[in-house]
């Protein structure tokens, strides 16, 4: 992270060499620089990124495979010589567990929001900036998924499927696009009638245009803080399918499978529970952060020079 | 006809940039709606300007919309011809509708404020009227956009182009429009109540530039406002709308020295100028202009006229020449030719 005496000196440097400096590429300069300044996106954004890191190199950093029962050292304490977090009732090592759970988890919370964030934005602008027949259709046909209960729904969609990750990953995709599309719409609706598409159309922007170029900037924001913020309630609702027994399987496990294996030995050993508990809590709390980050570096009028 | 009397006022009928005829335009259904913009005819000259004044509601800029084709559904046009350089641009498709706004007439509207994108640096919104337009680089886009920005009078434009409109004034978003609406050259420019959201000193600032600008370019400039002021400053030919029609047309010495339509002798009399020494208060026009839903018949303005007579309740008045520059709708004005 750049200190302050930094950022200082890269603003002279900046202001100085202005006349010269590269065209398209200031935008984006700036929004970097902003999101940069925000301290608690920043430490979300490295937090975040360790977390992925630590997942995917997970056999470098356990020496442990996340199945292997050791019979003899059940109910391990955290800082157990060998099982730095404890072990759970199978005398499975913990660190492994959540290593090996991570993948699971982060896959399941974050591909199916991003994928149904670009399916529901994408839906949601053309409803609301065309309107007439496509509205109608899009959205109506989005109500009737839009109807039943999300987790309901997510378990009949799975259940239609054969269990595992990408069951899990495509159900809760669809769930959750209709959310998108409406939060899309409606802020689509916000910004069509401002004055400016009006300016925009009388200077002779397509209508393509002002909807990639004019409506579209101003409703990503919004969409990107509701799909940050869904992150960690992606992470427990596939957690809820894997202990329905219609995403992972056992042994393998995520980390919403993990608090719920722990609940029976909860008084017995709580670390088994309350480690994987508290690691979707850093986690959503990250993602939320990062949402608030990028929404800020987003939007120009948070922009300070 | 009006349309005919208004080609012989300009001076060779080549002067003329845009010629409305007939206008009609409608918001609502065929039995419950309103026709906002009834019959108007109107030709803006090469480098001259004109104002269309009125007060709210009385379809100033449902007829400036309506030149640019920008009426939103359930609004429509119903009538009339918008002949540019010869083309009726009621009868071209959208596509090439869209190739004439901005290009061809530029628009600039009332609220600077909220007229440009925020999501977008100005030097961008700018250079998007271009591209959409023209068949430049991003590079030259963005240069051009530098050129327009000190020609309208930002200060430090090749800094501030990457600025988003926050950073900006009301007044120096109104050049920023300014710059947009100009960037295509247009031999049109409308601008709708151009000053309205800006404070006084501003305001003057911007007629300057709009003036300077019109001047330079040899535009003709279609300024609507409701500001007699404004008009006084700024206009040659003044066009004065009452409830969807055009009730007196005159240049603009004509207009303040020799008003006819009783409408706008009460628009001058509501006028508070800095030099008026009557002691006399303002006069307000009694009434309300009328419910366009269901339009009094005969003359529009005779429910709210103090010369109103019987006649008046059931004739519609056409406009006719009554001098050489001016063109009034009322029954109860002579002209003062021999023969219009």
């Amino acid at each position: 992270m750049s200190s302050p005496a930094v950022v200082k000196e890269d603003r002279r440097v900046a202001e100085r060499g202005s006349s010269a400096r590269p065209q398209a590429a200031t935008a984006r300069f700036w929004r970097i620089k902003s999101f940069c300044r925000n301290r608690a996106a920043m430490i979300a954004a490295i937090f975040l990124s360790l977390v992925a890191l630590a997942v995917i190199f997970a056999p470098l950093i356990s020496g442990h495979s996340p199945d292997d029962a050791d019979n003899l050292a059940r109910y391990a304490p955290i800082g157990t010589p060998g099982y730095i977090l404890g072990t759970d009732q199978q005398g499975r090592d913990m660190l492994a567990r959540l290593l090996y759970g991570g993948r699971v988890s982060l896959l399941v919370g974050v591909v199916p929001t991003l994928t149904a964030g670009v399916i529901g934005l994408a839906l949601g602008l053309l409803a609301g900036f065309l309107r007439g027949i496509i509205d109608q259709v899009i959205m109506r046909c989005l109500d009737v998924v839009f109807a039943f209960p999300m987790v309901l729904l997510a378990i009949a969609i799975a259940g239609a499927m054969r269990a595992g990750a990408g069951t899990e990953i495509i159900s809760i995709t669809i769930i959750l696009i209709p959310y998108f599309a409406r939060l899309a719409r409606t802020a689509t609706e916000g910004v069509v009638p401002m004055p400016f598409i009006e300016a925009a159309r009388a200077a002779g922007g397509s209508r393509v245009t002002i909807m990639l170029r004019y409506v579209l900037p101003n409703v990503f924001s919004p969409v990107i803080v509701y799909a940050t913020t869904l992150i960690g309630l992606m992470i427990v609702v596939g957690s809820g399918l894997s202990f329905l027994g219609l995403g992972v399987q056992p042994p393998a496990a995520d980390w919403g499978a993990m608090v719920a294996d722990g609940r029976v030995v909860l008084r017995r050993a709580p670390h088994v529970t309350v480690l994987p508990g508290l690691v979707i809590l850093a986690v959503s709390l990250a993602f939320n952060f990062l949402g608030d980050g990028i929404r800020d570096a987003l939007d120009p009028r948070t922009i300070r020079r | 006809m009006s349309a005919r009397t208004a080609q012989q006022m300009a001076h060779q009928a080549g002067d003329i940039a845009l010629q409305v005829t007939n206008l009609a335009t409608r918001f609502g259904s065929d039995r419950r709606g309103a026709t906002v913009v009834d019959g108007v005819d109107l030709a803006l000259r090469r480098g001259r300007t004109t104002a269309l004044v009125g007060e709210s509601g009385s379809g100033k800029t449902a007829t400036a919309l309506s030149i640019m084709r920008l009426i939103e559904p359930p609004g429509r046009i119903i009538a009339g011809e918008i002949l540019l350089d010869g083309t009726d641009l009621l009868g071209l498709d959208e596509e090439a509708m869209t190739a004439v706004r901005g290009a061809r007439i530029g628009m600039i509207f009332q609220d600077p404020l909220t007229s440009l994108n925020p999501a977008l640096s100005i030097g961008r919104q700018i250079a998007e009227t271009i591209l959409a337009h023209e068949d430049v680089s991003d590079a030259e886009a963005r240069r051009r956009a530098i050129e327009l920005l000190t020609h309208v009078g930002v200060a430090d434009a090749a800094r501030r182009v990457d600025d988003y409109p926050h950073h900006f004034s009301g007044g120096m978003r109104q050049r920023v429009l300014i710059a947009a609406a100009i960037s295509c050259q247009p031999q049109i420019i409308i601008a709708d109540e151009p000053t309205t959201a800006l404070d006084v000193t501003v305001q003057a600032k911007i007629l300057r530039l709009l003036h300077d600008l019109q001047q330079e370019m040899h535009a003709s400039l279609l300024l609507i406002t409701h500001d007699l002021g404004v008009v006084a400053s700024m206009a040659d030919e003044v066009l004065v709308m009452y409830a969807g029609r055009i009730v007196e047309r005159a240049d603009v010495d004509t207009l303040f020295h020799h008003p006819r339509h009783p409408y706008t002798k009460a628009l001058l009399a509501c006028m508070a100028g800095i030099e008026d020494d009557r002691g006399e208060p303002l006069e307000p026009i009694e009434g309300m202009a009328p419910d366009l839903t269901d339009p009094p018949p005969g003359c529009r303005f005779a429910p709210r006229c103090p010369q109103a007579q019987d006649r008046c309740r059931a004739e519609e008045p056409q406009l006719r020449a009554i001098a050489a520059t001016q063109e009034v709708a009322c029954l109860l004005v002579q002209p003062e030719m021999a023969d219009g």
